[in-house]
C-alpha cells in the first residue's frame, strides 16, 4: 500500500524535502521533528542524535571505499587457507577455492562461494564508487534506480562473510594430526575486514544527497 | 523563504507528516491495514509497517530465540569421523581454533557476529518486551532500542548456518560428517529470528510504549490525588 497513489503526485510539481522545511527524521526511530537552531537536536522520543544528512558522509564513505580497495587486494592475492602436510605444502586463495569445488563437480557451492566471495564485494565497491561520484557531479539522472542499487548493497554486502565462516568451521574440523596441519591464511584477515569496511562504508553514505542533486526537477 | 507545505492529498486521511529516510520526501501518512507497508511515492522505500504481530508473539518469538541461542552454543554443529577419531566443531571451539592459529581478528570476528552481537540483541529484546509484557517500562527503553537497531546488520548467524552448510558438503568428499545437535538447533533458531525480525514493527513498539507511559501517568496522578 502505497502512502498516496504515484498519479496523484505526477500533476504536483513541488516535491517537498524535509530539510527544507527545517525538518529532519530520526535515522533510528523514524519520528520526524523540527532540527532546532541549535547543533545538538536529539530526537524527543528515542534520544538518537538529529542529523538532517548524515555527517560527511561523501568524505567518510570515500575514506572507507579507498580502504576497502586496498584491501582487496591482499584479500585475493593472499591465502585464505593454508594445507602443510610432510613433504607438501598447498595454499588456497579465495578464487582456487572457488575452482576446487567446481572442478570436483560442486557447482552450486561453486556458484554460491564465487556470488559471494567475488561478485557481491566487487559489485559493493563499484556501486559505491558510482553513487558518489554522480553524488559529487550533482547528476539528475534515475534518481530512482540509484536508490534501488544503494538498498540492494546495503542488503546483500553482509553475505559476504560467508568464505570466512567455512573457512573457520574448516579449520576447526579437519585436524588431520601432527604430521599435516590446516591452517587459516593471512588472505582471510583482509577478506574480513573488506566486508566489514564495504558494510561501513554502506552505511555512512546517505542516500538522500542523491535526491539532493537531482532537486525538485524530477519526472 | 520557506517553502510552503503542499495540502493534504485527498487520498490521505491523516494530517501527520513523515519524511522518507532514503530520499527527505516530505508526505502524509495514511492509515494501513495490518500486514500492509507504506511505500514511499518517490523512491519506494518502505516508510513504515503495519501491524504484524503483538507483543506476547514477540516476546515469545524472543524467549524461544534465546533458549535456542543456548542450545546452539552448547552442542556440536558437526562431528567429523576418519579413521575412527572424532572432531566436533561447536561455534565456541571453531572460535578458539582460529584464535590459537594466530588470528585473533578473524576470530573475534567470528565471535561478535555470531555469538555475542546475536546474543546481545536477544538480551537487549528481552529487556525491552518483558518489562512491556509486565505494564511497565524499562529504564534506559531509548538508548537500549538505538543499540538494538545499530546492532542488527552485525549479527550474522543465518550467514554463519550457510556457512556450516557449504563446509559439511565441502567434506563429504573426505570424510564422513555427522550432523550435530546444534545445526538443528540453529535452523530453528534462524527461523524464529527471522520471523522476529521481519514480524517487528518500529511504530508497533513505540505505540506500546507510549500505552504503558501512558497508563503509568494516570496512576501516578490517581495516587496523588487525596
Amino acid at each position: 500500500m502505497r502512502a498516496v497513489a504515484r498519479d496523484q503526485l505526477s500533476s504536483e510539481p513541488v516535491m517537498p524535502s524535509a530539510l527544507a522545511h527545517g525538518l529532519a527524521s530520526c535515522h533510528a526511530c523514524g519520528m520526524l521533528s523540527r532540527l532546532g537552531g541549535h547543533e545538538h537536536a536529539h530526537c524527543p522520543r528515542c534520544h538518537a542524535r538529529l542529523h538532517a544528512r548524515k555527517p560527511d558522509s561523501i568524505s567518510r564513505t570515500w575514506a572507507l571505499l579507498i580502504l576497502a580497495y586496498i584491501l582487496y587486494i591482499p584479500a585475493n592475492i593472499l591465502p585464505i587457507l593454508e594445507s602443510r602436510a610432510l613433504l607438501t605444502a598447498e595454499s588456497n586463495t579465495i578464487m582456487s577455492g572457488i575452482l576446487m569445488f567446481w572442478e570436483t563437480g560442486s557447482w552450486m557451492i561453486a556458484g554460491l562461494v564465487f556470488i559471494a566471495s567475488i561478485v557481491v564485494p566487487l559489485t559493493k565497491l563499484f556501486a559505491l564508487t558510482w553513487l558518489l561520484v554522480s553524488v559529487q557531479l550533482r547528476s539528475r539522472s534515475r534518481p530512482y534506480q540509484r536508490t534501488q542499487l544503494y538498498r540492494m548493497i546495503d542488503f546483500i554486502g553482509r553475505w559476504s562473510m560467508l568464505d570466512i565462516y567455512v573457512v573457520a568451521l574448516t579449520v576447526t574440523l579437519v585436524q588431520v594430526g601432527s604430521l599435516a596441519s590446516i591452517q587459516v591464511g593471512s588472505g582471510a584477515l583482509a577478506f574480513g575486514a573488506v566486508v566489514v569496511v564495504t558494510m561501513l562504508a554502506a552505511h555512512t553514505f546517505d542516500p538522500r544527497l542523491i535526491w539532493d542533486a537531482a532537486g525538485t526537477q524530477h519526472d | 523563504m520557506q517553502p510552503t507545505l503542499p495540502p493534504a492529498m485527498p487520498g490521505a486521511r491523516s494530517a501527520r507528516l513523515i519524511a522518507c529516510r532514503d530520499c527527505d520526501l516530505l508526505q502524509y501518512e495514511v492509515e494501513l491495514e495490518n500486514h500492509a507497508d507504506a511505500h514511499c511515492v518517490r523512491c519506494d522505500n518502505i516508510l513504515y509497517r503495519g501491524t504484524r504481530t503483538n507483543l506476547n508473539l514477540m516476546l515469545a518469538l524472543m524467549l524461544g530465540c534465546a533458549v535456542l541461542m543456548a542450545a546452539s552454543n552448547l552442542f556440536p554443529i558437526a562431528i567429523l569421523e576418519v579413521q575412527g577419531v572424532h572432531v566436533e566443531a561447536t561455534l565456541f571451539n571453531t572460535v578458539l581454533t582460529v584464535y590459537d592459529q594466530g588470528r585473533p581478528l578473524v576470530a573475534a570476528l567470528v565471535l561478535l557476529t555470531c555469538i555475542l552481537l546475536p546474543g546481545l540483541e536477544i538480551a537487549c529484546m528481552l529487556y525491552l518486551l518483558l518489562p512491556l509484557y509486565l505494564g511497565r517500562i524499562a529504564p534506559g527503553t531509548p538508548a537500549v532500542f538505538r543499540l538494538v537497531l545499530a546492532i542488527h546488520p552485525w549479527s550474522m548467524m543465518e550467514i554463519f548456518l550457510l556457512g556450516v552448510l557449504v563446509t559439511l558438503v565441502k567434506l563429504t568428499d573426505f570424510a564422513s560428517i555427522i550432523p550435530g545437535v546444534s545445526l538443528w538447533s540453529f535452523c530453528a533458531l534462524i527461523v524464529f529470528f527471522t520471523m522476529a525480525a521481519s514480524a517487528f514493527s518500529v511504530r508497533d513498539f513505540w505505540e506500546w510504549v507510549e500505552l504503558r507511559g501512558a497508563v503509568q501517568d494516570v496512576q501516578e496522578i490517581k495516587e496523588s490525588l487525596p
